[in-house]
């Protein structure tokens, strides 16, 4: 019998409804897993036992009344620790909120709790979700469950590792340049991230507000459905929520891809991606159109800009963002004789290096005689980007890339060069600078046995016709493959 | 992407002491130091983005047009004030305490 911890949301959720098993049985599963696997990849922060039994004996009990709160219900489920969980401790990975404990729930997590799901868990990320690698975590990195010696990308590591690992059935992560989806990549998952606005921020912790994005990782397209379908949708909590209906994101799932444009961004593959990488993303696009799509080659020119826009964007919205950080009101206070004085040392003991240099970067490329230069004209290359996936949409119904340029890489060896790391999502930005919602599905695994991610592209709230072609690439690949190495003797 | 490691467009060139104090981080001789060189490197490639054209281009703040959300005035559920003020490094009563910010006349 396949172990419970390795079900999909899908399977689960068919499972429970029939009386195989309850939610208290697949809570156990997954406890016994992490306790097998926790030590070699440090993918939680804290899990909440005591929460999660409650929550599991609430939902068996639901079940019993037959009460269907929807496809989470019952179901494991790990939360990034940037998103506020009242009264369980949230962290960001950051010493400066050690010990915080949130007096609320943020919207998408209270709409988990409502759909009965049951929180198992708070997962390792970059601190405040600003690394591509999880190594930038003040609580130590997470690592890759296909090797243990390699990252499991970043900022949602933590989330990526439990789920490819079975400690969790489904996570929950923010992506604001790739944080969702180079993870899932190389983790061997699936991560999306939705159309910006489409799923409430209110009580995510902001790194980036115009660019933070929550979605899920799952182990299939199905299962990114399922758990989108519960956390959004309008919230008035949120001003930049989405206010209209949301898509049907399940319409054409089973469609195939006959008939549709599928455009391949000359400047997102190719030169500067691993040739593994681009052999199994270009098998893929054949496939495609072996199942009936048209490939259609095209360039977005100012997408190469679309890095060095986001490196003066990102830190300018994160230095005012975290200037909430000053040890009055939540989180580390160190003394000072002064108000500046215990902000400053407050700040400068509580923040990592990364969190340091963002801040720094932004608050220089804000200040007064460089504004112009820096952060306005990164606005206006913002337009410009927008403008071409405008005018790619008018030739293409979706468009496709690697997710990551290489398959995840050993711990240690981009943190000493920090624009190295930042080339780690050089292929998923250009969807965060444009508000688009973007998918990546893992294909097959490189020759080191890790595994490859393939990066659907689509318009403002085309998810479905996002879902319909990563189903159809899902189908293609065939990934069955399964980490196994997260168990093995502990690294050191 | 080789590209984006030998390209220099704008020698970039930070005052560090005074960015650092704006930033309300209390940084010493030598980290001040580090943190110039890295962020001269990122900056000098992100001023990449003054090669672009974009003269009577419009500049984008947020990826989804939206104006100003409103509701309608009625009291809704606040935050729980003692579990905010649980959180407070320091207290006094129901106020956050910090150092004296006012010097005493």
């Amino acid at each position: 019998m396949t172990d419970l911890a390795d079900l999909t949301v899908t399977g689960a959720a068919a499972g429970l409804r029939a009386g195989e098993f309850s939610s208290v049985d697949l809570l156990e599963a997954v406890h016994r897993r992490a306790a097998m696997t926790e030590a070699n990849l440090h993918a939680y922060l804290s899990i909440d036992r005591d929460g999660a039994a409650r929550a599991a004996v609430g939902a068996d009990s639901a079940f019993k009344s037959n009460t269907d709160l929807g496809l989470l219900q019952g179901i494991p489920v790990a939360l990034k620790d940037n998103m506020v969980t009242r009264g369980l401790e949230t962290t960001c990975s950051s010493k400066i909120l050690a010990g915080y404990l949130p007096p609320y729930d943020g919207t998408a997590v209270s709409r988990l709790r409502e759909g009965g799901a049951v929180i198992f868990g708070k997962t390792n990320l970059d601190e405040f979700a600003m690394g591509s690698s999880t190594e930038n975590s003040a609580y130590g990195p997470s690592r890759n469950p296909w090797d243990p010696e390699r990252v499991p990308g970043g900022s949602s590591g933590g989330s990526a590792a439990a789920v490819a690992a079975g400690s969790a059935l489904v996570g929950f992560g923010s992506d604001t340049g790739g944080s969702i989806r180079q993870p899932a990549a190389l983790c061997g998952i699936v991560g999306m991230k939705p159309t910006y606005g489409l799923v409430s921020r209110y009580g995510l912790i902001a790194f980036a507000s115009s660019l933070d994005q929550i979605g899920p990782l799952t182990r299939t397209v199905e299962d990114s459905v399922a758990a989108l379908e519960v956390v959004g949708g309008y919230d008035p909590a949120d001003s930049t929520s989405y206010p209209g209906d949301v898509p049907d994101y399940r319409a054409g799932l089973e469609s195939g891809v006959a008939g549709l444009r599928v455009g391949v961004v000359s400047e997102l593959n190719g030169e500067g991606i691993d040739p593994e990488v681009q052999a199994g993303v270009d098998q893929c696009i054949a496939g495609l159109e072996q199942a009936g799509a048209s490939i259609v080659e095209l360039s977005l020119p100012s997408i190469e800009y679309a890095l060095s826009a986001y490196y003066l964007i990102a830190p300018a919205e994160c230095s005012a963002n975290l200037a909430r950080f000053d040890g009055v009101r939540y989180g580390l206070r160190r003394r000072g004789e002064t108000v500046e004085e215990m902000m400053s040392t407050t700040r400068a003991d509580g923040f990592g290096p990364e969190v340091i240099r963002r801040i720094l970067l932004g608050t220089y490329a804000l200040s007064a005689g460089y504004y112009d230069a820096f952060y306005g004209q990164a606005q206006r290359v913002r337009t410009l980007i927008i403008q071409d996936f405008q005018a790619a949409y008018e030739q293409a119904d979706v468009l496709v890339s690697p997710t990551s340029p290489t398959t995840a890489f050993q711990l240690g060896d981009r943190t000493q060069d920090p624009l190295s790391m930042y080339l780690s999502d050089v292929c998923t930005i250009p969807s965060n600078m444009s508000g688009d919602p973007a998918i990546s599905v893992p294909i097959g695994l490189d020759g080191a046995g890790l595994p490859i991610g393939f990066q659907v592209m689509a318009p403002a709230l085309g998810e479905p016709l996002m879902f319909r072609v990563a189903a159809e690439v899902e189908r293609q690949a065939g990934f069955e493959a399964r980490a196994t190495h997260a168990t093995s003797e502990v690294v050191t | 992407m080789a590209y984006y490691y030998h390209c220099r467009l704008m020698p970039v060139d930070i005052d560090i002491g005074k960015v650092a104090r704006l930033a309300r981080l209390a940084l010493s001789e030598d980290e001040l130091n580090r943190y110039r060189q890295q962020c001269e490197v990122v900056l000098e490639h992100a001023a990449r983005v003054q090669a672009l054209p974009t003269d009577g281009v419009t500049g984008t703040s947020h990826p989804l047009p939206r104006t100003n959300a409103f509701r309608d005035d009625i009291v809704t559920e606040c935050l729980d004030r003692e579990e905010v003020l649980a959180q407070a490094p320091e207290r006094d009563g129901d106020y956050f305490l910090v150092p004296r910010i006012l010097d005493e006349q």
